[in-house]
């Protein structure tokens, strides 16, 4: 899948700094349609600012984003979201008091003509997602409090895909879960591929990485250590290349790599 | 996967083998919270009959329990989205006197003088701008709330002291009387009711009303052909919804004008006194009526608008709420701004029953308010709430005072028995919740 032409995000060459510290330097990373590419590194290894470049959170200071061969300008979350770009936060950020289709609509509720709330069409379209996404969920009267963690993930999921995400940033999507919610993140990020969008997962369980994720870029001190593709790597070169920045044949060096002595 | 594996096969057998009381309300669809109030309301006003020698069960009772209510009802429709919100609001009894009062200048000093002594517009013209000037305060607190950071328990308890003393400065403290002839019929009393012909009236219009209302929703599911309530549910649900207005009408007009007034009528209107005393039925009350009103709106509000999903979504996660783009600053100023028009709206009804507006209108009223809405199942902790709960909640409170009062019990002694039922009843809230997980 990586040898389409066209990557749906390129980020180039992005440089930040926080008072004279530099979190990000020279690093350049990409994202195929359909692809899962996981973002590795220690604490403070920039991986999660990186990120939060594309998200909107953080302004970078140099470097260009392309979202489809296209330069993207983006300033703020809303920039972000208009380009089809989705978080989903580790802390399972939905209202637990109200049911899931009301957490799928949250300020984009349907309404009727007369300016109520369509709470039908809502659970309809609501059903569908849901239905494609995780067939077993069946709980739609009641409120996500009452789900499960990895259900409750899945709610959080299917609000991104309802406003058309293409590009999902999922930021220690099962930090919060159980093996076997983790399990069922899983297989919502696998059913998510088939539909053409594409993930980046940042994650501390290379486990987990190495489950879900077709390549993985490693970072250490705000550079790019590296990338690869799992299949060509295995997880103690991955760990060497996240501890001590040393780069494995079967990957691709960056600017951040041990130079081979 | 395996875990929700697990939640779908646990829940289909638990249809077939419970027994058949679960499984009729589970088929309903009722709310077993709302049906325990309803189940505790029942045992209060029995328990009190039978104290009283059925003095308690008695449709001048009823009715007049009814009437109580209503002020602190209305403030409670509004109360549950504050406290919803995890907020509280403690000034309601002083911005009910605040607006009852200025309300009560403007028909009985200001208005008079512009329009002339008993003009028709002057009721109008007194409660809109009570109305008016009870959003404002709210909107006041609810701006310093939201933009200024500052809490809504330090905002309001300042809002208590602030609105107080305010009521005493219109008119130095002295009390206001009497009000407009037009406005005093928002207090009830024998001519502030709708007789019995309107009380029909409004009851089959409100049985039409449950019946369209269970028809569109059942409709409105086939649409989309969702799991639908079996047909006998549906007819469960309408049959007692409908008995309860019919026996609520009945109950109304059943309460007859004391002889006096009913003598005094015959002979105003030329009618023969019969042998066995003219009977003319109250029927409803207006200000139960308003109260109803409020809290068929605020229902509205809470469920069917965006607004309401806002409040509920705030309580529940104010985060998620942010990041899902909700202007959470406006809403909570909404929200006081309504807020303070029910306390006007509550001070309408209070001012024009007692004929008056004094210094010391709705004091203690904020925790009544309070204590309805928590009674009701509002949770303090924010995102639970329901409108009807609340005014059941009202009910409950006004219910035992009224049983006491009966009774003869001391004021002191009342006070006690409110509060300690009012702890009570969140205790077995904290209780029933922690089972329900």
């Amino acid at each position: 899948m990586t040898d389409q032409n066209t990557p749906l995000v390129e980020m180039k060459n992005i440089s930040i700094s926080f008072g004279g510290i530099h979190a990000v330097e020279n690093a350049s990373i990409d994202l195929y349609p359909g692809e899962v590419v996981a973002l590795l590194g220690h604490n403070g290894a920039g991986k999660s600012t990186l990120i939060k470049i594309l998200s909107g959170a953080y302004r970078r200071d140099a470097g260009d984003i392309l979202i489809n061969g296209e330069p993207a300008d983006i300033r703020n979350p809303r920039d972000a979201k208009g380009h089809g770009i989705e978080t989903i936060y580790q802390t399972l950020a939905v209202a637990d008091n109200v049911d899931a289709a009301a957490n799928l609509y949250l300020g984009r509720e349907l309404q009727t003509p007369w300016g109520t709330l369509d709470d039908v069409a809502m659970e309809a379209n609501a059903r569908k997602v849901m239905g494609r996404l995780n067939p077993n969920f069946k709980r739609f009267k009641e409120p996500v409090k009452a789900l499960s963690g990895g259900q409750r993930q899945s709610v959080a999921i299917a609000r991104a895909i309802l406003f058309d995400a293409r590009i999902l940033i999922m930021d220690e999507p099962t930090a919060a879960l159980g093996p076997q919610e983790t399990a069922q993140v899983g297989d919502l990020i696998k059913q998510l591929k088939l539909d053409g969008i594409g993930i980046f997962l940042i994650s501390h369980d290379i486990h987990d990485v190495f489950d879900l994720a077709d390549r993985v870029f490693v970072m250490k001190n705000g550079q790019v250590v590296g990338h690869a593709r799992t299949s060509d790597v295995t997880k103690d070169e991955v760990l060497g290349m996240i501890i001590l920045g040393k780069c494995p044949p079967g990957a691709i060096p960056g600017p951040g790599a041990m130079v081979a002595a | 996967m395996a875990d929700t594996m697990q939640t779908t096969t646990t829940s289909t057998p638990r249809k077939a083998d419970t027994n058949p009381v679960t499984r009729f309300f589970r088929a309903t669809e009722v709310d077993t919270r709302l049906l325990g109030m309803i189940g505790a309301l029942l045992i209060i006003w029995i328990g009190f009959n039978i104290l009283t020698d059925g003095l308690f069960l008695t449709p001048r009772n009823l009715w007049n329990l009814t009437v109580q209510t209503s002020s602190v009802a209305v403030m409670a429709t509004g109360m549950v989205l504050v406290i919803v919100t995890r907020n509280i609001d403690l000034s309601v009894g002083s911005i009910l006197g605040f607006t009852g009062m200025l309300m009560g200048v403007m028909q009985a000093q200001i208005l008079p003088e512009w329009l002339g002594f008993g003009h028709p517009a002057i009721w109008a013209l007194a409660l809109a701008g009570g109305l008016v000037v009870g959003a404002m305060v709210g909107a006041l607190h609810g701006l310093v709330i939201a933009f200024l950071g500052v809490p809504s328990f330090i905002v309001t308890l300042g809002g208590l002291l602030i609105w107080r003393g305010a009521t005493w400065f219109v008119t130095s403290g002295q009390t206001v009387a009497p009000m407009d002839p037009t406005f005093r019929l928002m207090g009830g009393g024998t001519t502030g009711s709708i007789g019995a012909t309107w009380s029909w009236i409004v009851g089959l219009v409100a049985c039409l009303a449950i019946i369209a209302a269970i028809i569109n929703a059942r409709r409105q599911r086939m649409r989309f052909s969702f799991p639908r309530k079996p047909v006998w549910a549906e007819y469960v649900i309408g049959g007692i919804g409908c008995a309860t207005v019919l026996g609520f009408v009945l109950v109304a007009n059943s309460y007859y004008w004391p002889v006096a007034i009913a003598r005094r009528y015959a002979e105003a209107n030329n009618i023969a006194w019969p042998d066995g005393g003219l009977q003319i039925a109250h029927g409803i009350a207006i200000p139960v009526l308003i109260a109803i009103g409020a809290g068929i709106v605020m229902t509205f509000i809470a469920t069917r608008l965006r607004f309401g999903r806002y409040v509920f979504a705030i309580g529940g996660n104010p985060e998620a709420a942010e990041l899902a783009g909700i202007k959470t600053r406006w809403v909570t100023v909404r929200i006081f701004a309504l807020m303070g028009m029910l306390c006007a709206v509550a001070a309408a009804i209070s001012t024009a029953r007692l004929n008056a507006a004094t210094n010391a209108q709705g004091e203690l009223d904020e925790l009544y308010t309070i204590a309805a809405a928590v009674i009701g199942g509002t949770s303090l902790a924010g995102g639970v709430g329901t409108i009807a709960g609340a005014m059941l909640g009202a009910l409950v409170m006004q219910s035992l005072q009224s049983g006491m009062v009966l009774l003869g019990i001391d004021t002191p002694l009342q006070r006690i028995v409110v509060g300690a039922v009012l702890v009570l009843a969140v205790w077995l809230d904290t209780v029933y919740r922690a089972r329900a997980k």
